[in-house]
């Protein structure tokens, strides 16, 4: 398998933890299928609550750290703007909703932490890194909004979104083998730092 | 005689400086693709594709529009009440369309206001000037890009940053490293050398509003600017703090006058999506945004 990083690896949600385990950090990704938004009242949610409803939806799935911009469009919904939202937010719920729920990865912006990184390694699942602010185009890859659990308790941008998406671009930032790029990127720009400021 | 802008020239100052990228920026994001390489092109080129289609369907380019801080400028006794009044509620009008998301909540329980305003939301500043003319300059910044924010007192000895030009220097470079892209990289940084706690962080934030290519006589910092936007980009930090170039786009540095016991260096972290335009309400009533 190529790591160029010129290539890209469709990925298709729901997806095989064998998949999962065959990406590593730095790789592109194309993502299509089942992704779910989930903020800050849904981790809690997931975590406290462990709801039956969404099990067979988030095993295998993605979950997106994405609280969209939702418009009523005839009996549906229409996503207008759907970028990711800073993912150190749910750290502190992250591994267990993985570690409960089979998720394949998580989706956000900033990288995540140590406890996540465990729950990544052990459970073969990834870290996709999606581009932060773009959010017109992201929600142009939202092809459908499936369904939305908890829309009335949380709202629109803290509710779970379950999106049918094509081709979503992301960049996998922390693997399932301790991977990070974030590490990487930080132990780099020390060094550089270092050298700037003596 | 003064023309005061109505509250649908506010509303089209919002909508296109939600949806319309600044020239100078688009240019600055497309020339680094000069150097830019791998991923970090890649994501540069998602940032421009980004910003044509919001241009083209008027659509916010991030869904985060921040908290819209107003600058206004006019004679000195322009009524500012009325200019509170109608940008406010172009900022509730615009809420209630979706132009902007909206961002103000209660302080300590988290509760959303609902409408876009509440305590000190909008943000609202005045300049006096010796015209008739009143403009709204407009600048919309996200949350994340405010989170990167941060504040230096000199002596700094973590850094080994004294009182001097040298110091200001450190501080700038640590503070693009300490963010480590967070805050949407490859953005600007407005720095703010002095002022107190509170006019160091405004005046930074204001430096966000300059255009990256300034004309006229350099400027006393133009050349610590770019010195230090070449020391920043070699840091690799890159596009959303995944590495490569581009890391910065820009730094714009103003100094002001300081209390002699007091050293600040204040430096507001914008991220690429700079949202920056300005409603200019002409003598003869009429009125265009640029």
């Amino acid at each position: 398998m190529s790591s160029n990083a010129d290539s890209v690896f469709n990925v298709v949600s729901p997806t095989s933890t064998s998949s999962v385990r065959a990406l590593h950090v730095g790789q592109r990704v194309s993502l299509s299928g089942i992704i779910v938004t989930a903020r800050d009242l849904a981790h809690k949610h997931l975590v406290e609550s462990r709801p039956q409803e969404l099990r067979d939806i988030l095993r295998g799935a993605f979950i997106y750290h994405c609280g969209p911009v939702a418009v009523p469009d005839g009996s549906g919904w229409r996503i207008s703007s759907a970028g990711p939202t800073t993912s150190a937010r749910e750290e502190q719920y992250q591994a267990d909703v993985i570690r409960e729920y089979g998720i394949a990865g998580v989706i956000g912006k900033g990288g995540m932490g140590q406890k996540t990184a465990a729950a990544l390694a052990e459970s073969g699942a990834v870290y996709l890194h999606a581009t932060g602010g773009a959010g017109a185009s992201l929600a142009a890859s939202i092809k459908e909004v499936v369904s939305v659990f908890y829309l009335r308790e949380f709202g629109v941008p803290e509710a779970m979104w379950v999106l049918r998406v094509e081709n979503f671009p992301a960049v996998v930032s922390m693997d399932s083998h301790g991977g990070s790029l974030h590490q990487i990127v930080y132990q780099d720009s020390l060094a550089a730092r270092t050298r700037l400021i003596i | 005689m003064v023309f005061y802008p109505e509250r649908e020239h506010v509303i089209s100052l919002i909508s296109r400086a939600s949806s319309d990228i600044p020239a100078d920026v688009r240019t600055a994001l497309e020339g680094s693709l000069d150097v830019a390489a791998g991923n970090a092109a890649v994501i540069v080129h998602e940032i421009l594709d980004n910003c044509a289609l919001a241009s083209c369907q008027q659509v916010p380019i991030c869904q985060d529009t921040g908290i819209p801080t107003f600058y206004v400028s006019g004679p000195v006794d322009m009524d500012r009440a009325r200019l509170i009044e109608v940008v406010t509620s172009a900022v509730r009008d615009c809420v209630k369309s979706g132009i902007l998301r909206p961002n103000a909540a209660d302080a300590l329980t988290g509760i959303n206001t609902g409408d876009g305003t509440g305590d000190g939301i909008p943000q609202v500043y005045f300049d006096c000037a010796e015209t008739p003319t009143i403009t709204v300059d407009l600048l919309l910044k996200g949350g994340g890009c405010e989170n990167a924010g941060i504040q230096y007192s000199l002596p700094d000895l973590t850094l080994g940053a004294g009182r001097d030009i040298e110091g200001v220097r450190k501080c700038v470079i640590d503070a693009a490293f300490q963010a480590q892209g967070a805050g949407c990289a490859p953005g600007i940084l407005g720095v703010c050398i002095g002022g107190d706690r509170a006019t160091g962080y405004a005046v930074a934030k204001r430096q966000l509003m300059r255009p990256l290519v300034e004309d006229g006589t350099p400027g006393q910092f133009a050349g610590l600017e770019a010195s230090l936007l070449a020391s920043i980009n070699s840091l690799g930090i890159g596009p959303m703090g995944l590495g490569g170039f581009p890391t910065l786009l820009g730094v714009k540095i103003h100094a002001v006058s300081r209390h002699p016991a007091s050293f600040f260096v204040s430096v507001s972290y914008g991220c690429w999506a700079t949202r920056r335009r300005r409603l200019s309400v002409v003598s003869d009533g009429g009125w265009l945004v640029t």
